[in-house]
C-alpha cells in the first residue's frame, strides 16, 4: 500500500506542483493518475521513488516512511517505466531487461535467462534480446522498457504515460497487454497518463488531479463516469460519459432475439426467402457471421450468394464468453453500427447466435437502475 | 631543377637517413621521439580533461565558465608559447615545457568532447538509470560514458592529429622529432629534406587516424553505430 500523507511539492520559484494530496493507493490494484497537464500528476508519481522529493508531508510505503532508505536502494525495489521507454542504446536488448537484476547482485547469466523470459512475457520473441534498442519500432521499446521494469519481479510499478508517445493501435494493444500481465501479475501499479480513456480503461481506480496539484475526485472508473463531483472532473470527464458508462454494465440477460441467416454459397433464392425484415446475415461454414445481404443488394444478382456482394456488418457482441457477457456499450455499439439495426451477438467462439436492439440495451439499462446497479 | 617529387621521394628512400650515423638522428629515431612527445601530450590532457568534462557534464554545473575558459586557450599561440616556457623554465625541462605547451592545446578539444558527450545523452535515458536505481557515478560510468564514448574517441583524434601537427615545434627549442627535418632542412637551405619531413609528419598522421578509427570501431557499442539499421529501412 502507498499513503501519500498531506505531501506538498512546492519548488524553489514558488510553484506549487502538488498540493496538500492525501492519497491510499491499494495493493494488487492499477491506480491511474490523470490531469490536463500542470496538474502534478507526473511530480505525485516522482515523489514515490524520491526522483522528485516531497517539500512536505509523508508518503508511506508499505507503512515505511520512504526516506528511510537511500534513493537508490529504493528505487531498485520499485519498476519504472517512463514515456519512450528510456532504453539504454548502448546495450542489448537481452542487457537492458537484466539492469536491475545485475544492479542486485544476481549473476550475469542467470539474470540474462530470466531477461529473456521476460522478453515472452511481454510477447516478444526471445531472439529479439540480441538487438540493441535502435532497430526497434516504438511498440517494441515500450514492451522491452515494461519487461526491464518487471525484471526484480518489484512488488510496484511506476508508469509515467508509458503509452502516449506510439500510435493509437499500438496504444491499444499495450493497453490489453498490461491488462493481461496484470491479470496474471497482480502488481500494485500506479500509471500516469493525460488520457480519460486510457485511466478508465486501465484504472481499477482513478484519481483526478486539477492544475494546481489538488485531488479533485478518487473513484473507480464507473463512478467517475456517473457522478462526476463537480464541473472540472465532469468536463474533464467527457461528453460521452453517459455512453462510456455502459461499458461498465454487464449485459447478462439482455434480450437475443433469433435473426435471419444464410450460409455462403447458399442460392439467391434461397437468401430472398430467408429475409427477415429485408436483411439476413450471412455465414461461413463455421457459422461466422460475415456480413449481410438485402432485398437492394440482392436484387440485382443470381446465381449463389458470395463474399464480395455481402453489406459488411457492424461491431460484434459477444454474448456469454466463458461464462462472461459482454457490457451494455459492447451490445449497443453492435445495434447501433448494423446497417439492419440489429446487433449480431456470437458467442465465445465467434459463432451467430441472435441479434440485440438498441431498445433492448435501453430496456436491459432501465433495469439494471431499479434494482441500483447503476452508481448514483 | 629536377621535379620535387623525385627530390623527396629520393631522400625518403636513401639509406642513410633510415640510421643514426656520427650522432645524426635518423627517421626511426625521430619518428620515436615525435610519437613519444605526442602519446605523453595526449595522456596527460586526457587524464585531466575527460575526468573533468565528465563531471561537469554529468552535473551540469560549472559547464559555461571551464568551457569558456578553456576556449580562450585555443587562441594561445603554441610556439610562442613554448619558447616562453622554456625561457622560464630553463633548457634541462625543455621536455616538460613542451608537454605543457601541446596540452594547451589537446585540452579544450577533449573537453569540449567529453563535455559535449556526456551532455548530448538522452536525457530519458539518464532519468531511466536514475529511476532504476543506479546510484550516480553508475550513472557516469555505465550510461553515460559509453554513450559518449563516439564523441569522447572523435575528440582524442581531433586532438591528436593536432598534437602530432604542432610537436614538430619541439625542434625550435633543440628537441627532436620529425619537426627537426623541417628546422634543419629550413636551415641548411636542403628543401628535399624540409619537404621529407613534413610529407613523413602527414604520412604519421594519416596512420594514426586509420589506428585510432579502428580502436574506435571496436571499443564503441554495436547500437551505437550510425548509419542506424532502422526497421523501417530494412523493411523497404
Amino acid at each position: 500500500m502507498i499513503e501519500f500523507q498531506a505531501v506538498t511539492k512546492r519548488y524553489d520559484d514558488g510553484t506549487v506542483a502538488v498540493d496538500h494530496l492525501d492519497l491510499t493507493i491499494e495493493d494488487g490494484r492499477v491506480t491511474v493518475l490523470v490531469g490536463p497537464s500542470g496538474c502534478g500528476k507526473t511530480t505525485s508519481l516522482r515523489m514515490i521513488n524520491r526522483m522528485v522529493e516531497a517539500s512536505s508531508g509523508t508518503i508511506l510505503l508499505d507503512g515505511k516512511d520512504i526516506r528511510d532508505q537511500p534513493a537508490a536502494a529504493l528505487r531498485r525495489g520499485i519498476g519504472y517505466v517512463i514515456q519512450n521507454a528510456g532504453l539504454f542504446p548502448h546495450r542489448s536488448v537481452l542487457d537492458n531487461v537484466a539492469t536491475v537484476p545485475i544492479l542486485l547482485g544476481t549473476k550475469k547469466a542467470a539474470a540474462r535467462k530470466r531477461a529473456a523470459e521476460l522478453l515472452e512475457t511481454v510477447g516478444l520473441p526471445a531472439e529479439m534480446g540480441k538487438r540493441y534498442p535502435g532497430q526497434l519500432s516504438g511498440g517494441q521499446q515500450q514492451r522491452v522498457g515494461v519487461a526491464r521494469a518487471l525484471a526484480a519481479d518489484p512488488p510496484v510499478l511506476l508508469m509515467d504515460e508509458p503509452f502516449s508517445a506510439v500510435d493509437p493501435i499500438v496504444r491499444d494493444d499495450l493497453q490489453d497487454e498490461l491488462l493481461r500481465l496484470q491479470s496474471e501479475l497482480g502488481k500494485t501499479i500506479v500509471f500516469v497518463t493525460h488520457d480519460i480513456d486510457e485511466a478508465i480503461k486501465l484504472g481499477d481506480k482513478v484519481a483526478v488531479l486539477r492544475v494546481g496539484g489538488q485531488l479533485a475526485q478518487y473513484d473507480s472508473p464507473s463512478a467517475l463516469l456517473a457522478k462526476p463531483v463537480d464541473d472540472f472532473v465532469a468536463s474533464f470527464v467527457g461528453r460521452d460519459r453517459g455512453y462510456r458508462a455502459l461499458g461498465f454494465l454487464s449485459a447478462h440477460g439482455i434480450e437475443v432475439k433469433p435473426v435471419a441467416a444464410v450460409a455462403l454459397g447458399a442460392t439467391v433464392d434461397e437468401a430472398r426467402r430467408a429475409l427477415e425484415g429485408g436483411w439476413a446475415v450471412v455465414v461461413d461454414d463455421t457459422r461466422r457471421p460475415v456480413g449481410w445481404v438485402s432485398e437492394v443488394s440482392l436484387s440485382t444478382v443470381e446465381g449463389q450468394v458470395r463474399r464480395e456482394w455481402l453489406v459488411s456488418g457492424g461491431s460484434l457482441y459477444v454474448a456469454d464468453a466463458e461464462g462472461k457477457a459482454g457490457s451494455l456499450r459492447t451490445a449497443l455499439d453492435a445495434a447501433l453500427s448494423s446497417p439492419a439495426a440489429l446487433g449480431i451477438t456470437v458467442d465465445g467462439e465467434g459463432a451467430l447466435v441472435g441479434a440485440v436492439t438498441a431498445e433492448s440495451v435501453l430496456a436491459a439499462l432501465a433495469k439494471a437502475r431499479q434494482a441500483g446497479e447503476v452508481p448514483l | 631543377m629536377s621535379n620535387v617529387f623525385t627530390q623527396v621521394v629520393d631522400w625518403l628512400t636513401d639509406p642513410d637517413h633510415w640510421k643514426t650515423t656520427l650522432g645524426i638522428a635518423g627517421i626511426p629515431q625521430r619518428l620515436g621521439e615525435h610519437l613519444q612527445y605526442t602519446g605523453l601530450a595526449v595522456l596527460v590532457s586526457a587524464l585531466v580533461a575527460i575526468p573533468l568534462g565528465a563531471y561537469i557534464g554529468h552535473t551540469g554545473r560549472g559547464g559555461t565558465v571551464v568551457v569558456g575558459i578553456v576556449n580562450s586557450f585555443r587562441a594561445l599561440p603554441e610556439l610562442g608559447l613554448l619558447i616562453l616556457l622554456v625561457l622560464a623554465m630553463g633548457v634541462l625541462l625543455a621536455v616538460q615545457a613542451l608537454t605543457i605547451a601541446l596540452v594547451s592545446m589537446a585540452v579544450p578539444v577533449l573537453l569540449a568532447g567529453t563535455y559535449a558527450g556526456v551532455r548530448n545523452v538522452d536525457r530519458a535515458v539518464v532519468d531511466a538509470a536514475r529511476g532504476m536505481g543506479m546510484r550516480e557515478w553508475e550513472i557516469l560510468w555505465k550510461v553515460e560514458l559509453p554513450n559518449a564514448l563516439p564523441l569522447i574517441l572523435g575528440s582524442i583524434r581531433a586532438a591528436t592529429l593536432q598534437v602530432i601537427a604542432t610537436a614538430s615545434i619541439a625542434a625550435a627549442v633543440s628537441l627532436g622529432g620529425l619537426g627537426r627535418f623541417v628546422v634543419d632542412g629550413n636551415a641548411f637551405r636542403e628543401y628535399d629534406q624540409m619537404a621529407a619531413g613534413a610529407v613523413l609528419i602527414a604520412g604519421l598522421a594519416i596512420v594514426v587516424e586509420l589506428v585510432l578509427s579502428g580502436v574506435q570501431w571496436l571499443v564503441v557499442s554495436p547500437g551505437l553505430r550510425k548509419p542506424k539499421t532502422r526497421g523501417r529501412s530494412r523493411a523497404s
